[in-house]
């Protein structure tokens, strides 16, 4: 076998590294003692990343023929693509270098200097071994479909989708409710501007409606994904609408003249009423009703038909015959911004909503406050009548509370704020917010609380325990008692109230674990797509072509969601523009002989790669879907699956590489930090 | 854990039951014969020191409860310990849970219990209130498919009190806030079920011996709520929120002025009247304020459904109710 020439080049990071390993004595002790398994030249340098320690390897290559590259630095997370570039430009093969996390796994983790270079050279030793076993592997190019998908049409998929139509590419936009524009087009006021929300959100709507580049599919779902980035093929429900879209005005008489009234629970969050044919909205995009099957009496007793009966359309536009369409599409990239759900604040019996009348949920509020809503705008008790005196706003329902959600919601400190001062402008009202912490970062947030808190409004720290009808003291009675702790001045007060706004925490959607199989990325536990990365890839995932925006990656207000939208368009514009994309080619591969067709793999498989060869009888891996994982590979009960780069072979010879330093001549072991599985592959 | 069929269940009746609180052993013990529930009571149990003894010193406290519990999985080829009583329910579950969380005391405990040639593995049994017994084993089916003389009008304030829900070790109710199994038991009875938002607060204990004004608040706000809610009877299932409720009525309606008459049943009582058991044997009589009056209340036919009063047209919908689902 011919004796590669080996280039091991040692990082300091600075004091990273220097400060807990020697580095002097580990390039001289990698030019002497691994001189005989290969290595031509080991050399340290401050900073292996910088332009100058680049050239270092660069020059190497060229001057001394080196064959294979170690490189001893930080995790391969982070650098692994510069040195492999690094090679490329060399004329080296990426592939045929390898990378020591000395940083993360040795200076970071150890503080005795001697044990922690020993280490250091166990793992140089073990990555010599392999790297000699590399093969020059070369990228799978995949091309591009120019068509996008997007997956809810809230503020966030909206903003995606225009960046890309408005960019010129075609954009399939699919939202299940009847009409696009989400949780935003329910709010009256967005805060800190308290800028109108439908004045802002409306004209984007009617853009999308218009767009000649968007095909907008509402009351529609995708139900199934199949194919790989660059050439998804999507499987699409529309659901029959009972209108015929080619002729339907938007005229709106059939909804009138519908005698089934239902209350609204989407779009007016249970306070208002629709009829069984309805259009959320008077805004909505599209204009086009659709009939609730389920509550429609011609559906459910088969006499009715009062829409097509005053439909003045001719052709009559209701059409009672029509059925759901399956349709087919490719696209290259998705786009998933599925949104969120409120918290049910009902899993929180001891705040009455649902069983006191004036508990109001923040959304039952919103349409409270909209002028489109039940009351007009006007702030009213349930009763409908009459003004409350008096309201208590309660932050963090269902959030930051280990009984329900952990996490903080983002955005309802704000939303408080901005119901205080609703409330003041709109009826004088005594309003009293009871908060654990106000969070109010990002721009003009703070101004608007250091507002709210001129306007009068007062502020209770402390978590409520109840909230209660039962009145103990006069000036109790017929009001709402909030019961809670101010822990300011460490006693627990009772406070009378007329309303109670209960200002419900951000969920996933109920759904989102079904979604993300079927799309095959992943949630936290939670129920919140996961982010490749969760500062420095926020909206890729782990699945190439799949991007995530807005609450469905986590709470986030408006701007953050609208931020997230046009990131992923950026991002899928980006692999439009390059027609084709270069994908990994560190993957699992199936060694056909030796496959037994037991299909254990295929149900392990967290990217939905590998299927089966019906015909061989044996299971095949998508190469353009495999993320080189290896769960496969170790799986396999008859190791009929090998992942390149990651053969068992090169393992085992960096095992061997790296025992072989972690022992010493006579077979004891030297003093040498443990090993832990994880560190070795 | 329900116990199979053959299997009984561990009885620790506490010392409340053989005196106050004889009516709801009486209570317990019919109905769970018509039940066909087999309550085996654990051979010389001893007092579970109450609420006051944890206070004073804790590792006396601790092997005098943990007594009953080696006693307990010695005995009997049962695998769990019923206690009707919610401060014995308390203590008894507090005990194991803290026996098994700190392995310290575990062995302390035992050291102690070694003296008495005894000893006790925290987890080997499971133990229940009485209550949790009903709900999640008999179940609210079972209990409706026997009532024979349902409690028709007669307006019932599930009483909780806060010792048996909060905390819920091991996840039984509904809610620890805000349950709901004694209601469902009391409507599948056939009674009409107030909403007591009060159902989890202390009736004081024995703060009625130690600080009289502050028990007599706590037990005037109990009285007032199901007052103002028109309750007929207030149902529990506590032997001292029954005492409190029971015999303090008349200072509490001394010291404010106040007229309630509103008799503090036990929950076991109302399941044997509306299972057709003569009152008498279920220890009616024995509460200081009468129930005599409340009981002629109970209808004879099923109440016509009450007609919903039609909204006014301005009125916003109430948020739709989901029916909380019972494990």
């Amino acid at each position: 076998m011919k004796q590669e020439r080996i280039g091991v080049y040692v990082c300091h990071c600075g004091s990273n590294i220097a400060g807990t390993v020697d580095v002097g004595q580990l390039s001289s002790w990698a030019a002497d003692a691994l001189e005989k398994r290969g290595v031509v030249v080991a050399r340290d340098y401050k900073f292996m990343c910088s332009s100058l320690g680049q050239e270092l390897i660069k020059s190497d290559i060229v001057e001394l023929s080196l064959t294979r590259v170690v490189v001893a630095a930080c995790s391969p997370h982070l650098h692994e693509k510069t040195f492999r570039t690094a090679c490329q430009q060399a004329g080296l093969n990426p592939y045929l270098m390898e990378m020591v996390s000395l940083r993360e796994h040795v200076a970071w983790v150890h503080s005795d200097k001697a044990l922690a270079t020993q280490k250091a050279k166990a793992l140089i030793s073990g990555a010599v071994e392999r790297v000699a076993l590399h093969e020059p592997l070369d990228p799978i190019s995949v091309p591009i479909e120019a068509t996008t998908l997007v997956v809810g049409a809230g503020i966030s998929g909206i903003q995606a989708a225009l960046e890309i139509a408005d960019a010129g590419q075609k954009v399939v936009l699919v939202e299940r409710e009847p009409s696009i524009g989400g949780h935003m087009a329910q709010l009256d006021k967005t805060f800190p501007t308290l800028d109108c929300s439908a004045c802002i959100l409306t004209p984007k709507m009617v853009t999308v409606g218009s767009h000649p580049n968007i095909n907008l599919l509402t009351w529609s779902e995708v139900e199934a994904v199949d194919g790989f980035v660059g050439q998804f093929t999507v499987t699409i429900r529309k659901k029959a609408r009972y209108v015929r879209e080619d002729v339907c005005t938007g005229c709106g008489i059939c909804m009138e003249k519908c005698p089934s009234k239902l209350i609204d629970q989407v779009y007016e969050a249970g306070l208002g009423y629709r009829s069984a044919i309805y259009r959320p909205f008077p805004q909505a995009i599209p204009k086009y009703p659709v009939i609730d099957k389920a509550n429609c009496i011609y559906f459910q007793r088969g006499k009715c038909k009062a829409c097509q009966l005053f439909c003045p359309t001719t052709p009559n536009a209701i059409d009672f015959e029509q059925e759901d369409q399956i349709l087919q599409l490719t696209v290259g990239n998705i786009i998933l911004a599925t949104g969120y759900d409120l918290f049910d604040a009902r899993r929180i019996p001891q705040y009455g909503y649902g069983r006191l009348a004036n508990v109001f949920s923040s959304l039952e509020f919103e349409r409270l406050c909209n002028a489109a809503g039940p009351t007009e705008g006007k702030i009213l008790l349930r009763d409908g009548v009459s003004q409350p005196e008096s309201v208590g706003i309660i932050h963090c329902v269902g959030s930051r509370d280990r009984n329900y959600n952990n996490y903080c919601s983002a955005i309802c400190c704000m939303q408080s704020l901005k119901f205080a001062h609703l409330v003041k402008e709109r009826t004088g009202a005594k309003v009293t917010n009871f908060y654990i912490d106000i969070r109010t970062p990002y721009k003009d947030y703070d101004e608007f609380y250091q507002h709210v808190l001129q306007e009068k409004v007062e502020f209770v720290r402390g978590r409520v325990a109840e909230v209660t009808d039962a009145a103990r003291r006069p000036g109790e009675e017929g009001k709402l008692i909030i019961q809670v702790e101010d822990t300011f001045i460490g006693k627990q007060r009772r406070i009378p109230v007329d309303m109670v706004i209960l200002s419900a925490g951000i969920e996933p959607r109920h759904d989102s674990k079904e979604v993300s199989r079927k799309f095959g990325i992943s949630c936290n536990g939670s129920g919140f797509f996961t982010e490749l990365h969760p500062k420095l890839d926020p909206v890729a995932t782990m699945s190439k072509g799949i991007f995530i925006a807005g609450c469905a990656q986590g709470p986030k207000d408006i701007p953050a969601s609208v931020v997230q939208g046009a990131a992923a368009a950026a991002r899928v514009l980006g692999t439009i523009q390059q027609k084709s994309l270069d994908l990994e080619p560190v993957l699992a591969q199936v060694i056909d002989q030796k496959c037994s067709g037991c299909r254990i793999c295929s149900n392990l498989c967290p990217f939905n790669a590998i299927g089966f060869d019906l015909e061989r009888q044996i299971s095949t891996i998508n190469p353009a879907l495999c993320q080189g994982c290896g769960t496969c590979v170790s799986a396999c009960p008859s190791h009929a699956i090998s992942g390149t780069q990651f053969s068992t072979e090169q393992i085992l010879a960096q095992l061997h590489g790296l025992l072989a330093e972690s022992f010493n001549g006579n077979g004891a072991r030297t003093q040498s930090p443990a090993f832990s599985q994880a560190e070795l592959v | 854990m329900k116990p199979s069929n053959e299997e009984p269940y561990g009885y620790y009746p506490g010392c409340s039951l053989e005196k106050n609180a004889l009516a709801y052993n009486e209570s317990t013990s019919a109905v769970a014969n018509v039940l066909g529930l087999k309550f085996e009571e654990v051979a010389d149990w001893n007092c579970c020191g109450a609420s006051e003894y944890l206070a004073l010193d804790i590792l006396p406290a601790y092997a005098l409860i943990s007594r009953n519990l080696a006693l307990a999985a010695s005995s009997s080829g049962s695998h769990s310990l019923v206690a009707p009583c919610s401060a014995c329910f308390l203590n008894l579950s507090k005990v194991d849970h803290q026996m098994a969380e700190v392995p310290a005391l575990a062995s302390q405990v035992n050291e102690a219990l070694a003296a008495g040639g005894l000893s006790y593995q925290p987890g080997s049994i499971t133990i229940r209130h009485l209550l949790d017994v009903f709900v999640n084993d008999v179940g609210f089916d079972r209990i409706s498919s026997l009532v024979t003389h349902p409690l028709y009008e007669l307006r019932v304030a599930p009483y909780y009190g806060c010792l048996i829900s909060r905390p819920d070790y091991e996840g039984v109710y509904d809610s620890p806030e805000y349950p709901t199994g004694l209601d469902h038991l009391m409507t599948a009875l056939g009674a009409e079920v107030v909403d007591f938002p009060l159902k989890t607060h202390c009736c004081g204990g024995h703060m009625t011996q130690i600080s009289e004004p502050v028990a007599l608040e706590l037990i005037r706000r109990l009285l007032q709520n199901a007052h103002e809610y028109d309750a007929d009877v207030i149902a529990t299932l506590c032997p001292m929120c029954q005492l409190n409720l029971d015999v303090y009525q008349e200072h509490v309606n001394h010291a404010f002025g106040t007229n309630y008459h509103i008799p503090i049943l036990y929950f076991t009582q109302l399941i044997g009247l509306a299972l057709g058991i003569r009152a008498k044997e279920l220890g009616f009589g024995r509460e200081f304020v009468s129930a005599k009056r409340a009981l002629a209340k109970i209808g004879k036919a099923r109440p016509a459904p009450k007609k919903k009063r039609k909204p006014s047209k301005e009125a916003l919908p109430m948020p739709q109710a989901t029916e909380v689902e019972y494990r």
